[in-house]
């Protein structure tokens, strides 16, 4: 289909573009930014007059909860929650039931995502057989069927050998290894940071040294073998210190942050607020503000959703029995919109966050609007604000520590391969 | 961020927690304590009619003989009707949630809940789950809050000591995972004790418990040093497997309580303990027998400061 997005302010952060400018989509692709391309017709009109046009978001992590726990979430209900927050591209962590270690899982959810014809689904494929951290996967045949990275999601990875071996494996093939630092002896039991709030409340704590500890390992290991390690959900100001000190040693490392810690901290759980027991904890106040200075000076790459739909019933329950996890993909936008006035970043690098940067992570070509890139968009009202409560969200996940929050920037369109898939 | 213990008039609506409860509202429930001591000690029957009609349930998720019974007794010089409920053996191992059991003794028209639970927060979830008539009194969540307990403790300090503000009170032992010791820490602070101090091991103390605003020791006699009260805490025999402490022994030989080590505090001192203890682990039985130690008394003052909370509730509107 051949649309005209007119009257928009385009931002692309790849090809560093703030200005009035109107796209034009030829038949999936984008024909031409600026003037249109010769003997344009245009199917569709889109007037984003007042809006902001950015490439589609491309969200690292985003649970879709298929196979295996549709009562927390579908295929359907999380893709539409893809669209309404302008995602076109996620990536889902293997944490499913069972996980992502098999080449026929892998194709399965790719095929059924397809069919819905919504966000594109890059699977990050389990990095040990059901994530038990003893044997390696099938990394060539996970990769063949549509693995971009492969990973322990939160399952951690305690035996070091097989962590070097892995490594050792996946560098051999050029494969990425995504792994979230955490020890798993010190973080036992542990549902909230170890400080002030968890002391004061009485919750089993998680310290910091137990990412610092496992991150240390990592970035070791990493430099051992020059596997691409891409380190998710950095969540303390020490590990931020680490990753910027390993990359300015020229380590190839990236990093990533959930947009809740980009605004949250350990207070925040107030009274017990189970829609705070996230992984990896909430940590302190001066963590958070360490991990908004990773992202000014680019020690974190990007930042994520890290969606994770939970059914209400395991949210009805004490702090330490919830289970962890906030949705999340229809906050993205406006949570890293508010960052940015929060913290005076420019658009441009802003955006890169959630568009360019988790793109390279994945190597996917999404994430900017580039002439001939495949024509993912996102247009969204930069003044619209809108109240955070269940009705509002598309996806089946409920769950949010922003609830009741007021939300400022809302996605009117969502293109994906040249069709408008989402409207309002 | 509201207090969800008080209702809009800034009066008690449940007690969940001795943290965040202003000072008026502590003297009070002590205050109310004194005259139900004078009642029990007064009179032939015990009982007044205060919560005559009303349904108290014990809702017990984690065992307890001591507190569920002071708990019942206290009930019932109210002249309320107790119902116990043991859940640890009971519908959740069938499956149901926490929730459901609460809205299944709602339906039976409970007045008041006293909930005990193994994990923290599970009282304030109740209370912000049920309906504003009903109130809910936290009889010990994790290691969060027990907030009866501490204050029967304030009860016993100033029974003895009369005021609060010329105090040094040393609470001793397994503080990390003590809800006892965070509600005595709140209550003795809020009351004005200037110097509150714990005395543990590094591995029996939270992060950052100095801003709780205590003083933290790690030497037994530095640490009793010149107190006034000497608050114990039981220590769990699982804290061994655990790699926090290498034997009851050698945690004895340093940090139980002797008459040796209490010849540090001030020669009227009192060594309080809220139960169960361990002799020879945490206290010798000296000392715990001994001229100095309340230990008694606090349960006799427990259920006159349970009977004041309970009243004081079934008054709010």
């Amino acid at each position: 289909m051949n649309i005209h997005i007119k009257n928009g302010r385009l931002i692309d952060p790849l090809n560093k573009i703030d200005a009035r400018q109107d796209v034009y989509i030829v038949d999936k692709r984008i024909a031409a930014i600026g003037n249109a391309p010769q003997g344009f017709v245009a199917q569709q009109v889109i007037d984003a007059n007042g809006l902001i046009v950015m490439p589609g978001l491309v969200d690292v992590a985003a649970r879709l909860r298929e196979p295996g726990y549709e009562y927390k979430a579908t295929l359907e209900s999380e893709m539409d929650a893809a669209m309404a927050g302008g995602v076109t591209s996620l990536s889902c962590p293997p944490d499913t039931d069972p996980p992502l270690d098999e080449p026929g899982l892998v194709e399965m959810l790719k095929h059924r995502a397809r069919l819905l014809n919504q966000a594109r689904v890059f699977p990050v494929g389990a990095l040990t057989y059901g994530l038990k951290g003893a044997e390696l996967t099938e990394m060539i045949e996970l990769t063949e069927a549509g693995c971009k990275a492969f990973s322990q999601a939160d399952a951690l990875l305690t035996d070091t050998r097989v962590l070097l071996r892995a490594m050792q494996y996946a560098a051999t093939f050029g494969y990425r290894v995504w792994l979230r630092p955490q020890d798993a002896f010190l973080a036992k039991d542990g549902v909230a940071h170890d400080g002030e709030v968890s002391t004061r409340l009485g919750l089993p704590a998680i310290p910091v040294v137990a990412e610092t500890i496992a991150l240390a390992t990592m970035l070791q290991l990493a430099r051992e073998t020059g596997v691409k390690l891409h380190v998710c959900r950095i969540s303390s100001a020490e590990g931020v210190e680490m990753v910027r000190a390993a990359k300015r040693q020229g380590l190839a490392v990236t990093c990533d942050v959930s947009v809740n810690h980009v605004h949250l901290s350990e207070m925040d759980i107030g009274f017990f607020d189970a829609n705070c027991h996230l992984t990896p904890p909430l940590r302190s106040q001066r963590d958070k503000a360490a991990l908004r200075a990773g992202l000014l000076d680019g020690t974190i790459d990007a930042i994520c959703s890290n969606h994770s739909p939970v059914d209400e019933d395991a949210k009805q329950l004490p702090f330490a029995e919830a289970e962890s996890g906030a949705t999340g993909m229809e906050l993205l936008l406006p949570l890293v919109l508010k960052w940015a006035e929060q913290d005076d970043v420019p658009m441009l690098d802003a955006l890169a966050r959630i568009t360019i940067n988790p793109a390279q992570l994945l190597g996917v070509k999404m994430g900017h609007l580039s002439i001939g890139a495949h024509a993912d968009v996102c247009v969204f009202d930069p003044t619209t604000t809108w109240k955070v409560e269940p009705a509002a969200l598309k996806s089946q996940g409920k769950n949010t520590p922003f609830n009741g929050h007021t939300m400022q920037g809302r996605v009117r369109h969502t293109i994906v391969e040249g069709h408008v898939a989402f409207s309002i | 961020m509201n207090n969800p213990q008080l209702n809009k008039n800034g009066e008690l609506q449940h007690l969940l927690s001795t943290e965040g409860l202003p000072v008026r509202i502590l003297r009070n429930i002590l205050d109310k304590a004194t005259e139900f001591v004078n009642v029990a000690e007064g009179r032939e029957i015990k009982k007044v009619p205060l919560l005559h009609g009303k349904s108290v349930f014990n809702i017990f998720f984690e065992n307890s003989t001591r507190t569920r019974t002071t708990f019942e007794i206290a009930a019932k010089r109210l002249s309320a009707d107790v119902v116990n409920l043991n859940i640890g053996s009971s519908s959740t191992s069938k499956g149901e949630t926490l929730l459901d059991t609460v809205d299944n003794l709602c339906a039976m028209h409970a007045d008041m809940f006293i909930v005990r639970h193994s994990s923290s927060g599970a009282a304030h979830l109740i209370a912000q789950h049920v309906a504003p008539e009903i109130h809910v009194i936290n009889a010990g969540d994790g290691r969060h809050a027990h907030p009866t307990q501490a204050l029967l403790d304030m009860f016993t300090i100033r029974h003895y000591k009369k005021e609060f503000h010329n105090l040094r009170v040393a609470i001793v032992g397994d503080v990390l995972h003590s809800r006892v010791a965070r509600s005595q820490i709140h209550a003795l602070t809020t009351l004005g004790v200037p110097e509150v101090r714990v005395v543990a091991p590094k591995t029996l103390l939270p992060t950052q418990v100095e801003k709780l605003g205590v003083r933290v020791f790690h030497d037994m006699k530095q640490g009793l040093k010149d107190v006034d009260v000497v608050m114990m805490l039981r220590l769990q025999n699982e804290r061994m497997q655990g790699a926090l402490l290498p034997s009851a022994q050698e945690y004895f030989k340093y940090y139980g309580l002797t008459q040796e080590r209490l010849a540090q505090a001030k020669s009227d001192a009192i060594v309080m303990h809220p139960g169960p203890m361990n002799r020879g682990v945490e206290i010798d039985s000296s000392v715990a027998d001994g001229s100095q130690s309340v230990i008694l008394p606090q349960v006799t003052f427990g259920i006159a400061v349970r009977m004041a909370v309970m009243s004081i509730l079934a008054g709010t509107k």
